[in-house]
């Protein structure tokens, strides 16, 4: 076990370094010039020339990449060209939107996919099985973006019952916090919630089939309280480990969502800085999203192999 | 398989031993979601392809008198905010969303299968190289990426499609390169290594052939999800250039009017979601249908 | 025991009464501005929130005089080298620092030294600042510039407080300081920037609301919803298209003003590599002018909420030409221009457009109209942050921009036309028209000025550099419990005077 995890974390290696390239390398491969954006109307040539030489952007790449990991090592990720703040501050604004937001979806997603891969293992081949399948592919097949729109169309324009946009934070007000993001957290959850009840009807038909399973119907014990009390805790443990890992999937998703929602989180200010071209912001943002998917992925795999010992090679 | 055994009379080999595709082919037609995708996607092809006939108006014939109409009997889906014909413009859009979804998966399949090959089929260092770089793109958000090499290469459909092709593109390799590393330890391999067949020989004639259900599928799926990824891309005005039709950029221009014609929303969305839904639909028949495990 | 538990809840009932007193407007801006130093601010957005935060030397009234704010008068020098300012007394800075001619010099210098301000080219003429009196300061420019009071009742009038912008140098606008009527108190990007009255300000008196809260909400139809469900008071950049539906909402009420600035074409005329014929004659120039429909664009856009022009000023505004009327629609005038210039039909002409669905509608309007007189305008929608650059590389043909206009018309024209100026981005060059320009900086008066600008607009409007469009229509809805609110051309948020029922 130590051996596989040693092994683990000397790859994290090379793949950071590769994650830090990359950034950096899509930097350079988004066109237009940061100090002109940033100048917008007011592009005077000195002006621009004396913020190109503030933020080293007159300098050869290799260089700013050197002066950037060496900011990183130290914990600095720079500041925004935009406004001036410290990166690190504005990732530490806004991570905890979007993990709020990430967490509701993920309870949605618990909430309605377990229960439909459950019950449509358990009635497979039923109408139940039809609808639970159905729903799944709708989940999968919705564009993020199309269903944050219609939602909104519904509940904020012709119903009114729910802000539009904006964002409360949940320690300022709950009730608002949470009329606020759970449209988007529904819009996130959704997708998830398919893949986590495919996952949980394959896992449980597993099961069912299982000696195990046939085992505990042959004792006579009630069907309910075999698929309770046996069936799930077997098949739930490889899914619930997904659900974790679905957690990164999360913050892609986030990326359009936020900006229909008008959440300031992660997402949005992700898109913002690339649109902006707020080199510094896209930089810090990718490198924690990068650095929190590889560690869940750590997590998930170490998981695997407690689970399963027969991997451990 | 019984039928090899029948196979013994040389006259009927030819009706008899049904090849593994059409075994396949044969499945996936039982499966009842798997066919009604194939027929909504041949029908989005169709339209796609006979558009120009169909179509009531011309997709970018602008209308000053008839901007923004609700759905009527002159315009089925109403018109949009240049009174331009919605039916016309999603019957149109099927040629930017199904292009953009082939393309972009050729593009991923045609880097991702060769670097997967080499990579798990070399192994060493050349493995731990493509590895590393795969793991590193795949941390990176899918849009994210997409987004960059969008903007980088300039807005327009051809370069979303390489933009969504480059940032799918270590699905495949990873995929590619796992199947191969459990393909390569079969007997077979070891008895076309014994045999002398040279390196490239082994991998393309030997390893991939067995490898392709999981491609197959693995493709179908990624269609789907490049659907939407071009949408989205279009949505954010990176993909489709006006005044072409794609529905990704319908949805964008119809969000600021979804107070007042809701339905320049509802078209293209639906549209989007039909096709995706049929791609996935068929890419789970796929998958069942090429499983070995299920008979 | 009771008694006191009595008191408890009387306290609090009555902390909660205060609580709920507390008037807070809420306005919902079209984007997030950024950074709030008015020494390095660039965006439009960024100006609204400022005007909570950050008085001025000067400000402007409706019809676009000069008006004192932190400065009671000012005085130019019979030369134009001079400019005399005597400032208001009793003023304070939200740290309680006070203002006095010091500070306002500090506050200058800095708009015209400190590294990356963006008023630099503002303040460009100015050579240093004398203090004269504790309560006069005088400008001493370098050569006579007009423009210049004009300048001040912009950022680089905007006064900080000398201790809190040494304190913080460059991030100064992480927490301004400045002598506005409210305080800052805190900003969470892209979410909300909010402050609080300020108890010491010089004109409190006319402060009615205790907090005011920006946020930035970038879909125009969600800050509507928004503002129609209370959770707003205010949004500007209504859409032209949503304004029957403000008309339509008796708790709303609408506030306009005519922009300052234009939307037009500009053209590539020096710098275009392959020399189009738009770059090549003027006649191609005015054939594709008068191809334009103008009235019908705004319409179709627009609601027709939005004003036809044809110059770098509004038809309402005081320095407009009005012998040089927007030009009706004659087809038949320009395919005879197109068969003067010799071109060979369709012209074909790359027109870059930045993203945006308003800005894609207009270019695609232009396209049909334009196809009938014999050009073929292929819209090349590019990503806002590219545009710059490649405008200024010259990589185009025509350049779909607007300008959100400056008070005095030199900031509207001047860095447009002028040979060599930073946005001439088509390379135009016209003695005739650098003389105009050069001329109009050195006069104050206004009838003056007006004629030189008659000139430029003669020569101007026949070479056509740049094809003015039309005029935006600052939109501004609010709820109808806001009382007192008047919209001002620079479409600026003023929060003097406003009451919240």
């Amino acid at each position: 076990m130590l051996n596989f995890l040693a092994r683990r974390l000397v790859q994290l290696v090379p793949t950071l370094f590769f994650v830090s390239v990359l950034i950096f390398s899509l930097q350079q491969l988004l066109p237009g010039d940061p100090a002109l954006v940033m100048a917008g109307e007011e592009r005077d040539p000195a002006v621009i020339a004396q913020i190109r030489q503030q933020y080293r952007l007159d300098q050869p790449v290799p260089i700013q990449y050197v002066y950037w990991v060496k900011g990183v090592l130290s914990g600095d990720f720079g500041e925004s060209l935009r406004n001036k703040m410290p990166v690190r501050e504005l990732i530490a604004q806004k991570l905890p939107v979007t993990i709020q937001l990430g967490s509701m979806a993920i309870v949605i997603a618990f909430l309605i996919g377990i229960p439909a891969g459950i019950i449509s293992a358990v009635k497979k081949g039923t109408a139940w099985d039809y609808g639970a399948n159905l729903f799944a592919l709708w989940g999968i097949s919705t564009p993020n973006f199309w269903l944050g729109i219609m939602l909104i169309f519904l509940f904020s324009i012709q119903l009114g019952w729910l802000p539009a946009s904006g964002y409360v934070p949940l320690t300022e007000n709950w009730r608002a916090s949470l009329a606020a993001t759970i449209m988007p957290a529904f819009v996130l959850g959704n997708a998830i919630a398919a893949i986590l009840m495919r996952h949980t009807r394959s896992a449980m038909l597993q099961v069912l089939e299982s000696d195990y399973v046939r085992t505990a119907r042959a004792k006579g014990l009630l069907e309910r309280s075999v698929i309770l009390k046996h069936a799930m805790r077997n098949a739930l443990t490889p899914v619930i480990t997904l659900g974790a890992l679905e957690l990164g999937t999360l913050l892609s998703g986030a990326v359009l969502t936020e900006q229909i929602f008008s959440i300031p989180g992660f997402g949005k200010l992700i898109v913002d800085a690339v649109f902006n071209r707020d080199y510094a912001v896209v930089q810090g943002v990718v490198l924690t999203t990068a650095t929190i998917y590889i560690t869940l992925n750590l997590i998930a795999d170490i998981a695997y192999v407690l689970v399963n010992p027969r991997l451990r090679t | 398989m019984t039928d090899a055994v029948l196979g013994t009379i040389p006259v009927t080999v030819a009706e008899q031993v049904e090849s593994p595709a059409r075994r396949a082919f044969r499945r996936l037609l039982k499966r009842k979601g798997a066919v009604a995708g194939l027929i909504v996607i041949a029908a989005f092809m169709l339209m796609a392809v006979f558009a120009p006939l169909i179509a009531p108006y011309d997709p970018i014939a602008t209308s000053w008198s008839a901007v923004r109409k609700a759905p009527s009997a002159a315009h089925w889906f109403g018109t949009d905010d240049l009174g331009r014909d919605i039916l016309a413009r999603v019957l149109y859009g099927a040629r930017a969303s199904l292009v953009a979804g082939a393309i972009s998966v050729a593009i991923a399949l045609s880097i991702g299968v060769p670097l997967g090959l080499l990579s798990g089929y070399r192994g060493g260092f050349i493995d731990a190289l493509i590895s590393r770089i795969t793991d590193a793109m795949l941390a990176c958000p899918f849009l994210i990426l997409a987004i960059a090499l969008a903007a980088f290469l300039g807005p327009s459909l051809g370069n979303a499609m390489i933009a969504i092709g480059i940032s799918a593109t270590p699905i495949f390799v990873r995929l590619t390169r796992g199947q191969v590393m459990s393909v390569k330890v079969e007997d077979y391999i070891e008895a076309a290594r014994a045999m002398g067949n040279p390196r490239w020989r082994i991998a393309l004639f030997h390893i991939l052939p067995n490898i392709m259900p999981a491609l197959l599928v693995q493709a179908t799926l990624a269609i789907a999800a490049a659907i939407i990824a071009e949408a989205a891309l279009s949505f954010l005005g990176l993909g489709q250039q006006p005044p072409a039709p794609s529905w990704g950029s319908m949805l964008n221009s119809a969000q600021r009017f979804l107070t007042t014609a809701p339905w320049m929303a509802v078209w293209p969305g639906l549209a989007i979601f039909l096709i995706v839904l049929s791609f996935n639909l068929v890419g789970d028949g796929l998958r069942d249908a090429l499983d070995p495990r299920e008979r | 025991m009771r008694i006191l538990r009595l008191a408890v809840t009387a306290a609090a009932l009555l902390l909660s009464f205060e609580a709920t007193a507390q008037t807070t407007l809420r306005i919902g801006l079209a984007e997030d501005p950024d950074i709030l130093d008015p020494t390095m601010g660039r965006t439009y957005v960024g100006r609204i929130v400022f005007s909570a935060f950050c008085d001025k030397l000067f400000d402007i009234d409706e019809k676009l005089n000069i008006v004192p704010q932190l400065a009671l008068s000012h005085e130019t020098s019979a030369d134009g080298k001079e400019l005399t300012i005597k400032l208001r007394p009793g003023v304070k800075f939200h740290d309680g620092e006070p203002f006095d001619a010091e500070a306002a010099k500090f506050s200058i210098e800095r708009h015209m030294n400190f590294q990356g301000s963006f008023r630099k080219p503002e303040l460009a003429t100015v050579d240093h600042v004398d203090v004269v009196d504790p309560l006069t300061i005088k400008l001493v420019l370098k050569t006579p510039f007009s423009p210049l009071v004009a300048q001040l009742t912009d950022r680089a009038g905007m006064m900080v407080s000398p201790k809190a912008a040494k304190e913080a140098g460059d991030k100064f606008g992480l927490k301004p300081v400045c002598a506005g009527p409210y305080k800052f108190v805190e900003r969470v990007q892209q979410d909300r920037i909010v402050g609080e009255k300020f108890a010491d300000y010089w004109n409190k008196d006319n402060v009615f609301i205790d907090r005011v809260v920006f946020l930035p909400i970038v879909d125009a139809t969600v800050r509507l919803a928004n503002l129609k469900s209370g959770g707003l008071d205010l949004i500007e950049r209504v859409l032209a298209t949503d304004i029957k539906e403000v008309r339509g909402d008796s708790r709303l009420k609408l506030s306009t003003a005519l922009e300052l600035g234009y939307f037009g074409l500009t053209i590539n005329i020096a710098k275009d590599k392959n020399k189009g014929a738009l770059s090549q004659s003027e006649k191609v120039r005015q054939a594709l002018s008068l191809a334009i429909d103008r009235e019908a664009l705004t319409q179709v856009v627009f609601n027709g909420e939005f004003v036809p022009g044809n110059q770098w000023v509004s038809p309402e505004h005081p320095y407009y030409q009005k012998s040089f009327p927007v030009p009706k629609r004659d087809i038949a005038k320009a395919k005879a221009l197109m068969k003067e210039a010799g071109v060979t039909l369709p012209v074909a002409v790359d027109m870059m457009v930045p993203k945006g669905a308003e800005n894609e509608a207009v270019a695609q309007v232009l396209q049909s109209m334009a196809a009938e007189a014999g050009f073929d305008l292929k819209i090349r929608v590019i990503e806002f942050a590219t545009s710059f650059k490649q405008a200024q590389a010259g990589e185009f043909q025509a350049f779909l921009i607007g300008w959100s206009g400056r008070i005095d018309p030199d900031g509207n024209s001047y860095v447009f036309m002028h040979t060599g100026a930073p946005q001439n981005d088509g390379g135009y060059s016209n003695a005739e028209a650098d003389k105009a320009l050069e001329d109009a900086r050195l006069i104050n008066d206004a009838a003056q000025r007006k004629a030189i600008y008659e000139k430029l607009a003669k020569t101007v409007l026949n070479d056509l550099p740049l094809i003015y469009l039309y005029h935006r229509r600052l939109l501004i809805a609010h709820t109808n419990k806001l009382e007192g609110y008047k919209q001002m051309p620079d479409g600026l948020v003023r929060v003097i005077g406003l009451k919240l029922k």
